[in-house]
């Protein structure tokens, strides 16, 4: 293979005065600032849709269980297609269009990205409050707590920190599901590297940087969330939690 | 040991002459003939250079002209019985996978740029292509100038982004830039209004708009941004084979067989679905076949 390798051109400058390093920063950036607020709301609304999933009440059971099977069995592309191409055409053709020229879409990438990610993280939060003793619930009862208050102060804090390894899982799959953002016009990191390999054509090179950037920001997700791990141990309640170490 | 190094000696020296007996084949040349097959690579939707017909066989003008210089290649390694391969690429691995050998030419859509000749080589153009804009009719808009504030689509990969800056008219305005993932994505975006313009290669914007439910609602506007010539592309630094296809090309063109064989793909309905792209042929191409050249783009 004669490939005609060529470091330096990360150095070179592209036609908008910038050079291409500069693009690989700022493909990082948007990969980063997109992963992180899909993962926030997926968190939110994955707790949510979860909790409600373990209550008593039929209607919140149905609907969060309708959520999940929607969100979980949509491949993602479809489903930010949906929410960028077809439901801007449902609306009213005034929101429709306003949806279509000012709504940035930064907006529609990260709604879409977040709620797919909040039905793997709601899946995995009730798995963590059913995995807990009924007791837990019964003997908070008895303490006099209300049932919300045996959520907040003695079910949700122990299901946590059981489906923390799962919700590191998905807090590193949201960096590489977000590379699928570039198709509703995201510039981050993998649009950068199409546009990097169609302006240059040293497609080794620029592979083995982006693949290198990926593989760092989950990495480092994967280091807080031990950390996070190791920090939130109850000593004596999970056995062998060590952080992922 | 002595011995050894004698028969060592003999084994280089015969497999020297073995060598020097053929040297008049390097490169593709050499390994087609080794091989007993060429393999030339297609695109899939290269609407009408290069792409899958109804029997999901690749057909096209730039497979046609690949023909032809299949059959120059037959008949100069004196081989009728040549096995042609087909191997399906994309713009992403066309060139890797020239260089690994998987593929021996390719037949598409592929610009001769000089970024591009550091990797591969490329034979004389058999299009030219001009970056202008799509748009609805109903939009009004007829110029560049008309776009200030307004937002342009291009494809991702595409090299089309930052052609309107270049240009004389377009440099005192500004435009939102938007990005779509492949060229129907982008076509769409201007369909359902969300980009005023699609700034692209007119070929291809031709083929969404013969494609598309209202042929009639869109138009391909302004002037050209840039011209691309249009290119086989080959191994870099493989003069033999280079000059094979060259001659063959060029021959095509001054017999009037390269004419004939455009107006059958983009004058008249075309498989799989009988569109007729309607585009005739450029005065930039006419050029190009008068005075063919292997020049590429910045």
């Amino acid at each position: 293979m004669n490939y005609h390798w060529d470091w330096l051109f990360f150095f070179q400058e592209a036609d908008d005065g910038l050079m291409y390093y500069q693009w690989v920063l700022f493909g990082l950036g948007w990969t980063v600032a997109v992963s992180l607020t899909s993962l926030a709301i997926a968190l939110l609304i994955g707790s949510v849709f979860g909790v409600m999933r373990t209550t008593s009440n039929r209607w919140l059971i149905t609907i969060g269980d309708a959520y999940v099977d929607v969100f979980r069995n949509i491949p993602l592309i479809v489903q930010l297609f949906l929410w960028f191409f077809v439901l801007p055409e449902l609306m009213p053709p005034k929101i429709g269009l306003w949806m279509k020229q000012d709504l940035p879409y930064f907006v529609t990438a990260v709604i879409g990205l977040g709620l797919f990610t909040g039905a793997r993280i709601a899946e995995q939060v009730k798995a963590g409050i059913n995995s807990l003793p009924r007791g837990q619930r019964f003997a908070g009862l008895a303490l006099g707590f209300t049932e919300w208050q045996t959520y907040r102060y003695v079910r949700l804090p122990m299901a946590y920190r059981i489906v923390l390894p799962a919700l590191t899982s998905e807090a590193m799959n949201v960096y590489k599901n977000s590379a699928v953002t570039y198709a509703v016009g995201i510039l981050e990191l993998y649009f950068q590297y199409k546009q990097i390999i169609e302006k240059t054509s040293q497609v080794l090179e620029i592979t083995i940087v982006i693949t290198l950037a990926y593989f760092l920001v989950a990495f480092a997700t994967n280091r807080l969330f031990a950390w996070i791990e190791t920090r939130s141990q109850v000593p004596g309640m999970i056995v062998g939690g060590q952080g992922g170490k | 040991m002595r011995k050894s190094l004698i028969t060592l000696t003999l084994c280089l020296t015969t497999a020297g002459i073995a060598a020097t007996a053929r040297a008049e084949l390097t490169g593709t040349l050499q390994k087609i003939k080794d091989s007993g097959a060429i393999t030339v690579g297609n695109r899939e939707s290269s609407i009408p250079f290069s792409y899958l017909d109804a029997q999901q066989k690749p057909v096209g003008y730039a497979m046609d002209l690949c023909a032809k210089v299949v059959d120059a290649v037959k008949k100069e390694l004196k081989m009728p019985n040549l096995q042609v391969k087909h191997q399906a690429v994309t713009s992403q691995n066309r060139i890797p996978l020239m260089q690994n050998g998987t593929i021996d030419l390719e037949c598409g859509s592929t610009t001769n740029s000089v970024a591009r000749q550091q990797q591969v080589g490329f034979s004389v153009a058999y299009f030219i292509t001009s970056v202008r804009m799509g748009v609805r009719k109903d939009s009004g808009i007829k110029d560049i100038g008309d776009l200030n504030g307004k937002p342009v689509v291009t494809t991702t990969g595409t090299t089309s982004d930052g052609l309107i800056k270049q240009n004389e008219k377009g440099k005192s305005i500004n435009v939102q830039n938007l990005y779509g993932k492949d060229h129907a994505d982008s076509f769409l975006m201007v369909e359902s209004g969300r980009a005023a313009a699609f700034v692209m290669d007119d070929i291809l914007l031709a083929g969404l708009i013969a494609n598309a439910k209202n042929p009639g609602d869109f138009a391909i506007v302004g002037p050209s941004l840039r011209d691309e010539p249009y290119g086989v592309m080959l191994r870099k630094d493989d003069a033999p084979f280079k000059a094979l296809v060259d001659k063959t090309l060029i021959g095509l063109m001054k017999s009037g067989e390269a004419e004939k064989l455009y107006t059958k793909w983009f004058l008249n309905p075309i498989p799989p679905r009988s569109v007729n792209l309607n585009f005739p042929m450029s005065p930039a191409l006419k050029a190009a076949f008068a005075t063919p050249t292997d020049q590429g783009v910045e």
